[in-house]
């Protein structure tokens, strides 16, 4: 009996692998899925706790750094100006690379190249705060990343991360996050995984984090050894979902259960 | 690098109940966590804070290690006159934090 119970579940695993992907008019950000008391802790900027690392992200943005002795409004002035919907276009192709950089990656770019300043590791406060800074001003514009040609086979690696079985659970993203959205898993929302408000302030965190936190804790979650922070696996994955949710509205920083 | 938020309305008629919202960062370490090595992680909260309104304190709370990060707390009060709020967060390494905000009653 338990047999063909283990049979049964395997084979419905099986079909629900070969669901399809998320039609555009049925894609829904995170936030639709919580309580109405975290949607009001986002929607009030002086109850949100992200805004506190803006706040940050404001004052170091005006702090000067490294030997060039330059902040970064040295160069690019104000931020609300400057900055304005440049988040929703991130990740994006970086030509001396040759591969996609991340918003985290672009700033310590940054700091190195123009400031000459040792870059900040990654979910420092301080890189948080410079990334949630720069990520509010592109607040309420339709995320726009992935579009550039040179990024297609990144994009498509990115898919199929998202895709692939590993781990000891031998699960991929898109079991959950295709297949099981509208359902739950221990009493919380699985949801679709739409990056829509990174960085963000995750209450069980207590803090401010980075879509890589996020990845490696799920990567984690499946019992799959988790990539290295800025790895090349983890920005492919940020640039497909980034991808994956465009035309849905930047809310960074979001806050989510 | 401590910063607050503080939410006070900047005019209000006289009498009216308004709400005052405050929220400060910290990381809240309860003492009751370990480290890998087995070492308990001191703790690290804020364990007063306290409103004054025109110099008379109105509201004070005491907190403990069971409260989350970056403490909000939202409070009433009565707007009687135009003035200041005070708010003053104290806590444990000798963490002392200020913040104020005005309002005009009409």
């Amino acid at each position: 009996m338990r047999l063909l119970g283990c049979i049964a579940l395997a084979s419905a695993l099986a079909g629900a692998a070969l669901a399809a992907e998320i039609p555009q008019d049925q894609r829904r950000s995170g936030y639709s899925f919580m309580s109405a008391d975290t949607k009001a802790m986002q929607d009030d900027d002086t109850v949100n706790p992200g805004m506190l690392w803006v706040l940050d992200g404001e004052a170091l943005w005006k702090r000067k750094a490294g030997t060039s002795d330059k902040s970064c409004a040295d160069c690019h002035y104000d931020a609300r100006v400057s900055m304005k919907g440049v988040a929703a276009h991130y990740p994006a192709y970086e030509k001396a690379f040759g591969r996609p950089l991340d918003l985290e990656g672009r700033i310590n770019l940054c700091r190195a190249n123009h400031q000459q300043a040792t870059p900040l590791p990654y979910e420092s406060r301080d890189l948080l705060a410079l990334t949630a800074y720069v990520a509010q001003q592109s607040r309420g514009m339709p995320i726009e990343a992935g579009d550039d040609p040179d990024l297609k086979p990144f994009v498509e690696q990115g898919r199929e991360l998202f895709m692939q079985r590993q781990g000891q659970l031998n699960l991929g993203c898109a079991n959950c996050h295709d297949d099981n959205w509208d359902k739950k898993l221990a009493g919380s929302a699985i949801t679709q995984g739409h990056p829509t408000g990174y960085p963000l302030y995750r209450l069980e965190w207590q803090s401010l984090g980075s879509l890589q936190r996020r990845l490696r804790a799920c990567i984690t979650g499946i019992r799959a050894q988790a990539y290295d922070w800025g790895s090349p696996e983890l920005v492919a994955l940020e640039l497909y979902l980034m991808s994956r949710a465009r035309g849905m509205p930047m809310e960074a920083p979001a806050v989510r259960p | 690098m401590p910063s607050a938020l503080i939410n006070v309305p900047p005019k209000a008629k006289r009498g009216d109940v308004i709400e005052i919202k405050t929220l400060m960062s910290h990381i809240m370490e309860t003492g009751y966590r370990h480290t890998a090595s087995g070492e308990v992680v001191p703790r690290d909260i804020i364990t007063s804070f306290a409103c004054r309104y025109n110099g008379t304190e109105i509201f004070r709370a005491d907190l403990y290690p069971a409260i989350a990060a970056n403490p909000f707390i939202s409070f009433f009060t009565t707007a009687t006159e135009s003035g200041k709020f005070e708010f003053e967060w104290i806590g444990d390494k000798g963490f002392s934090e200020t913040a104020s905000a005005s309002i005009t009653v009409e």
